[in-house]
Formats: structure tokens, sequence, C-alpha cells
């Protein structure tokens, strides 16, 4: 029965029209009948009627009542509201596309970073329980997080008591012989249980078996899921077939799946085991791998820290010669593959968050001036019986409708600019980051964003209503009544202001430190000149260049006489390492003649070949580079950078000392002949290392990359350059061509300043633009509030240049008061994002003081109009306008 | 006192329905002019508000509407009662007397 009555309740919301017809119709009947009786009684057919109508009662009342019961009160009002209000916000299309468009604009950014925010923090990583696995490795004094060599590796495997299990990989290119040509293949090297550790198996066949890893056992490959789409047509029979790898037999057991990712190794296509044959893997000397381990149940990390403290400790005591200062590092393995982007994703969501706040403040201060202008109507329709709760919900559906059309503005355009962002991201840099290939609006951006409208709304309606429990009615209606409402809209907008423009300031000096940071970052000096210098990457097959040293050498000098001979070439060298790479790739070295007592001396070592240091325009200081004859059968010879000088050799000459390898191994015995100004071989922002560069021709390799000056622009020579490679040996395989300013700009401590640089810019932008119409808004309407005053003034004698002051002091106040405490949280913000400054202080003055003038100029800039308007005021139609 | 008003549109429902009962079909003015009769006077609303208690009684099903000629020859809109709206008046004499008889209880004069 129950149900029935609602039933026929919702239905009534729709036949109002016939129902309020028929009441009429039966009300009619009901008089007339009681007339008719009244009539016989004796009345007069006026009394009759007087005394019918009077039993009745009130028509409207019952007629209310009626329709109360007839349909649902609450729903038909709210629609006639949203009515309303639809027809209000129709009626001031300037209002209406200006709110909504801040709404989008704070609603789309915020939504769009934290989308990224959400795919690289929140979202768990791809595994089995990600919580419970680490990434593990060994750390020297200079290099806080190193890699790990192979018989350390094996002690802590065996040695610790924290983890289920811990596992080791390393990248490693493959080549393969294609119909094409020889062809590059990005790898990895694994222990056997890495893919169990990862809570990973097999889309097809199967994983590596335990002792797989082992010297001697079969050597198998897995197939990550694109590599077997692309090379192996996805067809299942590859399973069990036999692969040539690195001219090595290989049988395929097992295909990834799809959905599988590790960012470290991402664009790893052929997985196989360790060899441990190499003779990286015999000593513990050479630092080639990183670990994960997955924790024992309720072991924590900082007992996993310990217990692989313990076990450092105890290997640096046995093996002093080879472990001294070597230690232990966990981390989660979330840190190792988001860390880095982790501080930049937080600024820039941090960054949104202002937007949105500075967005959501100018549209509630548009809300409380529209309130004002509307206290007559408000007024009026109080007096005529609205209730208070019906004028509040009055204007909580207008800040829905405006927060609803907002938002889904605002999503759609998120939806958009996620896109953008994720465009503009570097291919190798995004390889990095498979986590953002899942980037959309999933449930939990989607709640996100529910939540910030949810913010939105509860402000932009509890605003106006708040000033509505103020509203006086009998001033409300009062004519010309104006009272104190002008100025305590006044207050309150002025407050909101302050409020705006610091924020402008926040996000404006956010910009301006990482902009400084980012100019700081590429001024640092670089040793070299990167401009017209074209590279890649040489990899000649192991079986004829990689043993044979002779052959190696002989290759080197035939890559650089061809290349020399391209027209539009100055001048060619090679290097085992370019530069910007990273600080790694150390040796541990010793002085021949000095004491020793087993210090760590790591210093980076680079081999590079004769033409390099002058190809690169690097700054020789002392002594002499190398030349093309210092080669197999003359004695070792290297060159130093400075900061090795320095840190060796303080107050002596280093030319004519030698260094050796700290076994003093006679092979490794250099002598020292020159020395040249430091070449940034690690990333921007580091600090440089000691380093020294050995002859190409003395330690040759058969992977190598080749460095170009061209005498223009390069790049168009890159496809010439490969191919006079190419013709050397058709096995040649060449990668990474690109130039050295392109290694400079999208190097990841650039690449990551100026993206920030950019969107952070970009929300200041916009903060800036909206605080100063914000700012504009409240002289404006202060303006007007006192244009009878400023008439009086002008009246009585004030001259136009003091109604300027005036209010321009206004503003003056206003926007120093926001610059000044702007400035005390710009300082505060600063510090927390102090990790991605550079050569900046958070309390940089130029930055400070550059943001103070833009905002203190615009600030002039929006009251000048409205001073303008106040200084023109003609006293007389401003006394009478009253 | 605040739930007067539930009251009497309680007590209202059943007399609408007791009174379509005992008259059979009848229009709001007739439902109203018995109600006052049989309370002597003593109950003499203003006859609008019998208006939203014959909707709602329409809308649980109880009482069924038809337009109709009254005995005087104008149109009248005529109330009578339903199957279910016999049994719910059933119901609710029930009730109304049991509720009654337990009230009166507490007025009776106590013997010890």
């Amino acid at each position: 029965m129950k149900l029935r009555a609602c039933l026929l309740r919702f239905k009534g919301l729709f036949l109002k029209d016939a129902r309020e017809r028929e009441l009429a119709d039966e009300l009619e009947s009901h008089l007339q009948m009681h007339i008719d009786d009244n009539i016989h009684a004796g009345m007069s057919p006026q009394e009759a009627r007087r005394v019918a109508v009077m039993k009745l009662g009130g028509l409207d009342q019952t007629k209310e009542a009626y329709r109360d019961r007839a349909g649902i009160p609450f729903v038909e009002n709210a629609v006639q509201d949203l009515r309303f209000t639809l027809r209000q916000l129709r009626k001031n299309p300037a209002f209406t596309v200006t709110a909504t468009t801040m709404v989008a604009l704070g609603i789309g950014a915020s939504v769009a970073i934290f989308a990224f925010v959400d795919a690289a923090l929140i979202k768990p990583l791809p595994y089995k329980d990600p919580s419970r696995l680490l990434a593990v490795t060994e750390s020297t004094t200079d290099i806080p997080v190193a890699n790990i060599s192979y018989i350390d590796y094996l002690d802590w495997k065996k040695l610790n008591r924290v983890f289920e299990s811990l596992e080791v990989y390393w990248p490693l290119p493959h080549t393969i012989s294609t119909p094409a040509g020889m062809e590059m293949v990005d790898g990895a090297q694994v222990t056997a249980s890495f893919f169990r550790t990862l809570g990973v198996g097999p889309l097809l066949g199967r994983d590596f078996h335990p002792g797989e890893d082992e010297p001697g056992a079969p050597r198998t490959l897995v197939l990550s899921y694109a590599s077997w789409q692309k090379r192996f047509g996805g067809r299942q029979e590859i399973i069990g077939q036999s692969i040539t790898v690195d001219e090595e037999p290989f049988t395929i057991i097992g295909v990834l799946p799809q959905n599988f990712h590790f960012a470290p190794v991402e664009n790893a296509e052929f997985w196989t085991t360790v060899n441990t044959s190499w003779g990286c893997f015999k000593t513990r000397h050479c630092h080639n791998l990183d670990g994960i381990a997955r924790l024992k149940d309720g072991v924590s990390e900082q007992a996993a820290l310990a217990d692989v403290t313990r076990i450092a400790k105890e290997l640096e005591a046995q093996y002093p010669d080879s472990n001294r200062d070597v230690g232990a590092t966990v981390a989660p393995l979330s840190e190792l593959i988001v860390g880095d982007v982790k501080p930049v994703l937080l600024l820039l969501l941090g960054g949104a968050a202002l937007l949105l706040l500075i967005a959501c403040i100018n549209v509630a201060s548009l809300l409380l001036v529209r309130s004002e202008t509307r206290r007559r109507e408000l007024s009026v329709r109080r007096a005529l019986g609205a209730t208070r709760a019906r004028l509040i919900r009055q204007f909580v559906i207008e800040g829905l409708v405006i927060v609803v059309i907002g938002s889904v503005a605002g999503l759609a355009g998120s939806h958009w600019a996620m896109q953008i962002l994720k465009g503009l991201i570097p291919t190798d840099m995004m390889s990095g980051m498979p986590y953002l290939n899942e980037l959309g609006l999933n449930s939990r951006v989607l709640i996100f964003a529910g939540a910030l409208a949810t913010f939105a709304a509860a402000l932009f309606s509890l605003t106006p209503a708040f000033r509505l429990s103020s509203l006086d009615v009998r001033e409300g209606m009062a004519e010309g009544g104006r009272g104190n409402a002008g100025k305590v809209w006044t207050r309150i907008g002025s407050k909101l202001v302050v409020l705006e423009l610091t924020t402008a300031m926040v996000l404006l000096v956010g910009a301006g430190l990482l902009g400084k940071s980012l100019y700081r970052l590429l001024q640092v000096g670089l040793g070299f000149e990167p401009k017209h210098l074209i590279t890649m990457r040489v990899g000649a097959p192991y079986s004829a260049y990689g043993e044979d040293e002779k052959a190696a050498v002989a290759l080197g000098r035939k890559v650089v006489a061809e290349i020399k001979s391209l027209p539009g070439v100055t001048s060619v060298a090679l290097a085992q390492t370019l530069p910007l790479t990273f600080n790694s790739n150390t040796n541990w070295i010793r002085f021949v003649g000095r004491a020793y007592n087993g210090e760590r001396n790591e210093v980076l070592q680079r081999g590079v070949s004769s033409d390099y240091f002058n190809t690169l325009q690097a700054n020789l200081l002392r002594g002499r580079t190398f030349t093309d004859a210092d080669d197999l059968t003359k004695p070792n010879v290297v060159v130093i950078n400075q900061t090795l000088a320095k840190k060796y050799f303080p107050g002596e000459d280093p030319i004519g000392q030698r260094i050796a390898d700290n076994d003093l191994n006679p092979r490794s015995i250099k002598e020292i002949i020159g020395v040249v100004d430091d070449i940034r071989e690690g990333p921007l922002d580091a600090e440089v290392w000691p380093a020294y560069y050995h002859a190409f021709n003395q330690f040759p390799n058969n992977s190598f990359a080749v460095v170009v000056r061209t005498s223009q622009e390069g790049e168009s020579l890159i496809p010439t350059v490969a191919d006079a490679i190419r013709r050397i040996d058709s096995r040649i395989n060449i990668s990474g061509e690109t130039t050295m300013t392109a290694r400079v700009n999208n190097a990841q401590t650039v690449y990551l300043r100026r993206s920030s640089t950019w969107v952070v810019g970009g929300f200041a932008a916009v903060a800036l633009l909206l605080g100063v119409v914000g700012l504009y808004g409240v002289i404006a309407y202060s303006v007007s509030q006192r244009t009878r005053e400023i008439g009086v003034r002008i009246a009585l004698g004030a001259q136009r240049g003091t109604v300027y002051r005036l209010v321009i002091k206004e503003a003056g106040a206003l926007a120093l008061a926001g610059i000044v405490i702007g400035t005390g949280c710009a300082i505060l913000a600063a510090s927390l994002m102090r990790k991605l400054l550079f050569g900046t202080p958070p309390w940089d003055l130029t930055t400070l003081i550059c943001v103070a003038a833009v905002l203190g100029a615009s600030a002039l800039l929006a009251s000048f109009l409205p001073a303008r308007r106040a200084a023109s005021v003609d006293p007389i139609s401003a006394l009478r306008a009253e | 006192m605040s739930n007067k008003t539930e009251i009497w549109q309680g007590t209202l429902a059943l007399m609408i329905l007791k009174t379509l009962d005992t008259l059979g079909p009848l229009h709001g003015y007739g439902i109203a002019r018995r109600i006052e009769q049989i309370s002597e006077d003593r109950l003499s609303p203003n006859y609008g508000t019998l208006y939203p208690s014959l909707l709602k009684l329409e809308q649980e099903g109880w009482i069924a509407a038809e337009w109709g000629v009254s005995e005087n020859n104008r149109k009248a809109k005529f109330y009578k009662l339903t199957r279910s709206g016999r049994k719910q008046l059933e119901r609710e004499t029930k009730e109304w007397n049991q509720t009654t008889a337990i009230v009166a209880r507490f007025f009776e004069p106590v013997e010890d």
C-alpha cells in the first residue's frame, strides 16, 4: 500500500496541471452545494457564499496542503529552483562562463595531475604483494646506491635471515642475426627465481627452474610478450625451439604475460639466466648487478637493512682487499621505480591544488557579489514568506549547477591534458615509466574528482548561504538601502583577495625558482662544447673483435678513418662511456710509489681514443693527450681530470706519476701524461667525480660509442655516419643515434625540471590572472559602492589625484598584504621542494623580488581602471543618483 | 500541541471510512456535514482539511472516486469504500476499540 501511494505521488509530479484543475472543480462543487444548503436555510446569496467560503477555510492553504500530499514537495521545489537557477545563469552568460571555466580549469588541472600521481604512486606495482618487495644492493662511501657483485650476492643469499628470496638482475643487450643484418636486442640476465620472487608466472611455457642459473646448465630464454608478438608472430609452437643469441644457442622456454613490466629493465625482450662463466662474475671487485628481495613475513625493512649491513660488515672483515667500505642498502622496490618522479609529481599536485584553491575562491567571491546584488530580490522573497531554508536551497542549487557543469568540462579537459602531458614525455624516458601506460580516468581518479567537486559545491553554496543569515529584510528592502552590507562584502572580499594573491605569489615563486634552477643547471660547465656533436653506439660481434684486442684496435681505427672522410665531419673519436651518462663504472686505484694502506680511492674510469679531447673541445690544462700511436705496443698512459689532480695530487705536478689498480697488477700500471678540465660524466646536478681516461688503443673493446664533430648542425648526418660504419662490417650493430644537445636536453635531471617548470609556470600564470581579476573585482565593487562618497569628496574640492591615490592605496594595501604573506608561504613551500632546486636557495632574493614586482605591477594595473572611473565621477550626477 | 493535527488526521481518516461504510458513496461536502452532525457540531473543522485526507485515502487504495451528480443536480466527486478499504476499516475499528478500552481502564475508579 505504501509503495502504491509513493508511486502515485511520484506520478503526481508529472500530472500536476490536470490534478490542480480537478481539485479546483471539486472545491467549486463543494462550495456550490454548501451555498445551496445555506440559501435553503434562509440566507441571502451573498451571505450564503461568504459563510461557505469561510467554512471551507483558506482556499489557497487547502490547495497547498493538497499539493503537498499529491506530489513530493521537496522534489517539486527543487525542480522549480533548478529551473529558476538555469534561467538566472542563462541570463548572466558572462558570470556563468567565467565561473564554470574557473571550476573546470581548477578541477581539470588537479584531476590530470592526480591521475599521474595515481598511476605512479598510488596504484600498487603489478606484482604479488608488492609492499613486501625490496630493492637490495651494495653501497660504497661515494655511491649510496651501487651495484652488487655476484660473489657477494651469493654470500648475502646464503647468510641472510630476513628474505624469503633474494635475486639479482642486470640489463644486457644481445645481438641476433636477422634477415636485415645484425640486430641489437635489449635483454636482461636474472637469477633463476627472479620471476617467482616478483610473483609473476609465464603466459606460455615455463619459468626458469631453480639451478638453471648455475654454470653448465643448458642455456634457456624467456621472451617478453612484445618480443614474442614482434619477432615470432605470437606462435605457440615457439616454445622449445632454439635460437642463436650472441652466437650461442638458446632454447626458448616461456613467454611473459602482456601486462608484465619491470621498469629498471623495461625494454628487455630476452630474459636469460646469469652467465657466471664471465670474468665479472668471478670477482668481488666487479659490481654489475641489482638485487630484488621478498621479505619474510613479519620482517620490517629496517630489520632487513640491519641484517644485510651485518653481512656486509662480515664480508668487509673477511675480504678487505675487495670489500673495504662496501655497505648495504635496501629500499622499497617502488622507491627504485618511482623515486625520481615522486618529488616532481607531488610538487605538481601541490601546484594544481593551489590553482584549484584560487579558482574556487574566485568563484566564491563572484557568487558573493551576486548574492549582494540580489539582496533586494531575496528580501522580497523572504517577506513574501519564503523560508530561509528555501532561499539557502536556491544558493545550494546554484552552486551545484556551476560545479556540475564545471566538473564535467574539467574531467573532459583533464583527459585531454593527460594525453598531451603523456605525449610530451620523451620515448626513452617513457620506457622507464611503464606504470604510465595505464594512465586514465579510473575509479580512484573519479572518486578524487568527486571529492573535489563536493568540496567546491560545499564552498559555493555555503558562502552565500552564510551571508544570507545576516540578511535583514527591512534593510534589504529599503529604497537605496545599502547600509553596512557593501562594507561587509568588501571586508570578506578583500580577505579572499589577499588569500588569492598569496596563492598566486606561492605559485609564481615556485615557478621562478624552478626556472632559475633549470637555467643554472643548463649553465653548468659541461667541460665540452655540445653543439654540432653527434653520437651513436657501435656493437661489433664478440667472436670477431671481443677476444682479439688487435682486431678491436684495428676496427676502432677503421671506424674513425671512414667517418672522418665523410663531408661535413671535422673530427671523430671513440669513447667507452659518453659524457653525461652516470657517475659509475669506477675503478679502485692506488698510486705507484706511495704508501698504501688499502683505502678506497674510487675514481671514474673512461676509455677514449686519441682525438677524444679535441673532438669534444675539452680544455687540456697540462701535459699532452693521447696520440693514435699510444697502443698495445706502448707503455700505458692516462689523462686525468682536474678533480682527480686536486684530490690526489694537491700542490704536486701529477705529470709523470703512475697509477694502478689496487692489486698493483703490472698490466694496470699507467703513467699520467695530461690533465684536462673536468668533463661532466654524470648527471648535471651531481658533483664532478675524479676521473681518469685511458687510451682506447691500449684497452680496446668490441663495443664503444663514436663522437663526431660536424661543421654544421649534425642531425642530418646521422644516417650517413651509421651507413659508413656498417660498410666496415655488416655484422656491426648501431644504436642510440642522437646529438649531444639532445642528450643534454633530454637528460632526466634537465627534463624533470623543465617539464615541472613549464607546468608550474602555467599554473602560476593562470593563478596570477585569477588573482589580479579578483583584485580588480573587489576594488571595482568598492568604488561602485563609494560613488556617492567620492562624489561628495570631489564636490568638496578633492583633487582627481587624491581620488586616484585613495583607490590605488586600497588596492596597494591588499597587494602588499598578499605579497608579504605570500613571500613567507613561498619560502616555506620552496623548502619543501628543495630536492628539485639546483644552485638556488628557497629564499632566492632575485626570484622573490622579481615575483613581488610582477605581482605589484599587475595589482597596480588592476586597480588603475577602477581608480580612473572613481576619479572621473561627476559629483552632480553621483549625488543626484541617490 | 504539535501532534494534535496528526491525531486529527488519523481519526479523520477513520471517520471518513466509517461514514462511507454507513452511507455508501458520498461527496466531500456530504462527508464533512456528516462528521459535523455525528459529533453534534463539537467537531467542526474547516471543510478544506478534509480534501488532503481524501487524497491520501485514495492513494492508499482504500477509497475510490468518481464524478457523479448530487441530489440537487450538482456535479460532484463521489467517494466510495473499496474492498481493501473495508478491510482497513475493520482493522482500524478493532484497533480503535482496543485502544479506547485500554485507555478507559486507566480512568476507571480504582477498587482495592
